[in-house]
């Protein structure tokens, strides 16, 4: 019998920096099994972000560049434009992608630029240590909100998935989650589909992916799965928000 | 010798226009030249100018607070920059819109109806062509004929307005002599 | 070819594609956005990328991930737009990627004016971005100087795999003078597979590439800051480019000037001299790395009694003149910055009275 289970080869020997209980780990997996599924390591380049998953070069093994913090669909951009045979994602944070890269993630979209981008939404700025983000839920208590987020005073959390699906130029949105095994299988497919539709040269794609973070929530890693389940996923709904063949305006 | 020419006038007048076709005959003729727009934000109404410096030397400053010459298309530009003109240079006034003389006694004032000859030989649009020829005639800054030569370039692509510009070029030679 | 008349900045542009670029993401920006309009007519007639980007936070970083992946790229912005790349520029100059970058220079601080300026020296030689890094800064004082400097700007970012930057006040992009391009320039793509990220396969290897500028490591960073200052020495000794004006005669002032400000010197001077006063000029045609040994020698001269810094600037170069001349000479500045270029009236009162004073 031969071997059931192992490493991807996209994916590098090195032990990750990431906390008992992060769901980063399971994300990276996801996405090294479908650039070996498509077999496209030896055209694709990542592109890091700033945050926990800034070091994220170290664990894939194909190149990798590192951006500044929110410009990592910027960066994409110029890489695609000039070597559009090129695979190209970037893997941010909600930090990253939701606060100080909102411009950079909105006009990327919009311009259908042909990468992918695999959002991480853990509702909290990790590596900087549990401060407030732009996806932190009302009430929650974080290092710069420790009485709650008060809606009243910031607003409300902001949902990406459904905000760049209402851009009107085609593109491929959903929001997967990986806290149980049969998320983890729908949240795998849409990668997959996200790469595809790339490699088709057809529109921009975006899997945001709601994630855990124990370490800043202060909780233990199966308390944060519960409180993902019963908190974040009522609020952040699952699913496609919107496929390029929808809305009868799907560009090719 | 250097020699500059300031072209000034209301936005809408051909005034840049003028002043490229002058620097492309003056580089024609193998001189140096360097053409300084204003870009500021009289661009948008009020007054634009521009100059052309050339010189059979490299150019040093481009900024020119003397011109030798003026062409002035509207009388704020005749106002404003008459009083800067270098003694012996040629000030045309645009007679048509400046009921005014330039006010020296030192400088070779050449009045010509611009917009009136332009309209006599059909050619409304064509009153800075008129001007520049009457002009370049006037101050032989520049050959006639490699001017006459620009004129024609840089209607290449509507070689339709051609002819009407010739005429409004030799309209321009004959006022500027008479 | 013959010469063509053009306004520096379409020279600008036409340049960079002769000079092999094909790649150019910018954000339109007074007094060079006739930059991107003339490459968003020319790049699709030669097959190349002309990308508007939203903003120039997100235009350096195109820059940057199409520089990492090995592509000849350049984008052109003005003084506040600059401000806003210079995050870039710092990651750019750090990750080791060649870009050139160019500012045509108006009036600042803030917002300030769109006319011309060199309010930018300190930005572009000392900085601009945070951290320890420098950029190679061409400064053209002509239209053609514009084109000539952008054909050796590539080779050199390429060369020392760093970002080059050339400055021209508003003027230089504004002004249209006869130029010369160069027939059949070619500027071979240099081989960038020991570091771009531009696939395996592209390369044909199986050994990945990485571009980062994250050293937690404090004796990592030191190293890497190291290595690039040896770049940066290294481009002392080797790319300082300046012209020597007037520097024969006995002269009893030392001018240094550059760009459009350095044509107002020379006349100057030539004015000076008819009246039989001499004054000689280092015009740098490169202020990073700075003509340092040839205003140093310069100053040397036996009949000089001052130098006078002479910029559209309130007294930034004049740091960087008294650093070379190294209190051989009083050094004195002359200078303004609101738009209008001193003429050389100004400049011919300025030296008169240095020469009453020393």
């Amino acid at each position: 019998m031969g071997k059931t289970f192992k490493k991807p080869e996209a994916l590098s020997d090195q032990p990750t920096h990431y906390c008992p209980g992060c769901t980063h780990g399971i994300i990276h997996r996801l996405v090294a099994e479908v650039i070996d599924e498509l077999g496209i390591r030896g055209s694709t380049v990542g592109i890091a972000p700033v945050g926990c998953a800034v070091l994220a070069y170290n664990y894939f093994t194909f190149d990798f560049q590192e951006a500044a913090h929110g410009r990592a669909p910027a960066m994409a951009t110029g890489i695609k434009r000039v070597r559009p045979d090129l695979t190209v994602f970037t893997y941010q944070g909600d930090g990253d992608l939701a606060s100080i890269g909102m411009g950079e993630i909105i006009h990327a979209a919009n311009r259908g630029e042909k990468f992918t981008t695999i959002f991480v939404n853990n509702a909290v700025y990790g590596m900087t240590g549990g401060q407030m983000a732009p996806t932190t839920m009302p009430g929650q208590r974080t290092t710069t909100s420790p009485l709650g987020r008060k809606p009243l005073d910031v607003g409300m959390p902001v949902k990406m998935a459904e905000l760049l699906a209402a851009l009107e130029t085609p593109s491929y949105i959903a929001r997967q989650t990986v806290i149980k095994p049969k998320y983890v299988k729908k949240a795998k497919k849409s990668i997959k589909k996200a790469f595809e539709y790339q490699l088709e040269g057809r529109c921009f794609s975006l899997v945001e992916v709601v994630s855990t973070c124990p370490t800043n929530w202060g909780m233990t890693p199966v308390d944060a799965l519960k409180w993902t389940e019963d908190t974040l996923l009522p609020y952040y709904k699952l699913g496609e928000y919107k496929t390029p063949t929808n809305g009868g305006n799907d560009a090719k | 010798m250097q020699n500059e020419v300031m072209f000034a006038g209301f936005g809408g007048q051909g005034i840049m226009l003028m002043g490229k076709i002058l620097a492309h005959a003056a580089m024609e003729q193998g001189l140096e030249v360097a053409w300084i727009p204003s870009y500021g934000p009289e661009m948008r109404g009020g007054t634009a100018y521009c100059t052309v410096v050339v010189n059979e030397r490299p150019i040093g400053s481009p900024i020119i607070r003397n011109p030798r010459h003026l062409v002035a298309m509207n009388r704020p530009s005749l106002e404003k920059f008459a009083p800067m003109v270098k003694t012996g240079g040629v000030i045309l006034i645009n007679s048509s819109l400046i009921d005014i003389g330039a006010g020296r006694t030192d400088v070779d004032a050449l009045n010509v109806p611009v917009n009136e000859i332009a309209a006599e030989i059909g050619a409304a649009k064509a009153a800075n062509i008129v001007a520049l020829a009457a002009f370049v005639s006037r101050s032989h800054i520049v050959d006639f004929e490699l001017m006459r030569e620009a004129v024609k370039n840089e209607f290449a692509a509507k070689a339709k307005f051609i002819p009407l510009n010739m005429k409004a070029v030799d309209r321009g030679a004959e006022i500027a002599q008479a | 070819m013959g010469k063509v008349l053009m306004k520096g900045n379409e020279a600008i542009a036409e340049a960079a594609i002769r000079a092999g670029c094909l790649n150019y993401f910018a954000y339109p920006i007074t007094p060079q956005s006739e930059v991107a309009e003339y490459l968003a007519k020319r790049m699709p007639e030669v097959d190349g990328v002309f990308l508007q980007g939203e903003s120039e936070v997100a235009v350096g970083y195109m820059i940057f991930g199409a520089s990492a992946c090995g592509a000849r790229v350049m984008t052109t912005s003005s003084s506040p737009g600059v401000s806003l790349m210079g995050e870039a520029i710092s990651y750019i100059t750090a990750a080791q990627c060649p870009a050139v970058f160019v500012n045509i220079m108006r009036g600042g601080p803030g917002l300030g004016g769109i006319l011309p300026s060199q309010a930018d020296y300190f930005q572009a030689t000392k900085g601009g971005g945070h951290g320890d890094y420098r950029l190679l800064v061409m400064a053209p004082a002509s239209v053609q100087e514009a084109v000539e400097m952008m054909m050796e700007a590539f080779p050199l970012a390429e060369k020392y795999r760093n970002p080059v930057m050339l400055v021209g006040d508003g003027l230089i992009g504004q002004m249209m003078e006869p130029v010369e391009f160069p027939d059949n320039l070619s500027i071979p793509a240099t081989n960038k597979d020991a570091w771009a990220t531009n696939g395996m396969d592209t390369r044909k290897s199986d050994k990945r590439n990485l571009v980062k500028t994250l050293y937690l490591n404090p004796e990592e960073l030191n190293a890497h800051n190291l290595l690039l200052k040896a770049k940066y020495e290294r481009m002392k000794q080797e790319a300082v480019k300046y012209e020597p004006y007037n520097l024969d005669s006995a002269y009893q002032v030392l001018i240094v000037s550059y760009g459009t400000m350095s044509r107002v010197c020379k006349t100057a001077i030539d004015m000076l001299k008819d009246e039989g006063i001499e004054v000689g000029m280092v015009r740098p045609q490169t202020l990073f790395p700075f003509p340092e040994q040839a205003i140093f020698e310069a100053a040397a001269c036996e009949s000089c009694k001052v130098a006078l810094s002479v910029e559209m600037s309130m007294g930034q170069m004049i740091e960087d003149v008294e650093r070379c001349i190294k209190g051989r000479l009083p050094v004195k500045w002359h200078g303004k910055c609101g738009g209008d270029v001193p003429t050389p009236e100004e400049v011919i009162d300025a030296v008169k009275r240095l020469i009453a004073e020393y």
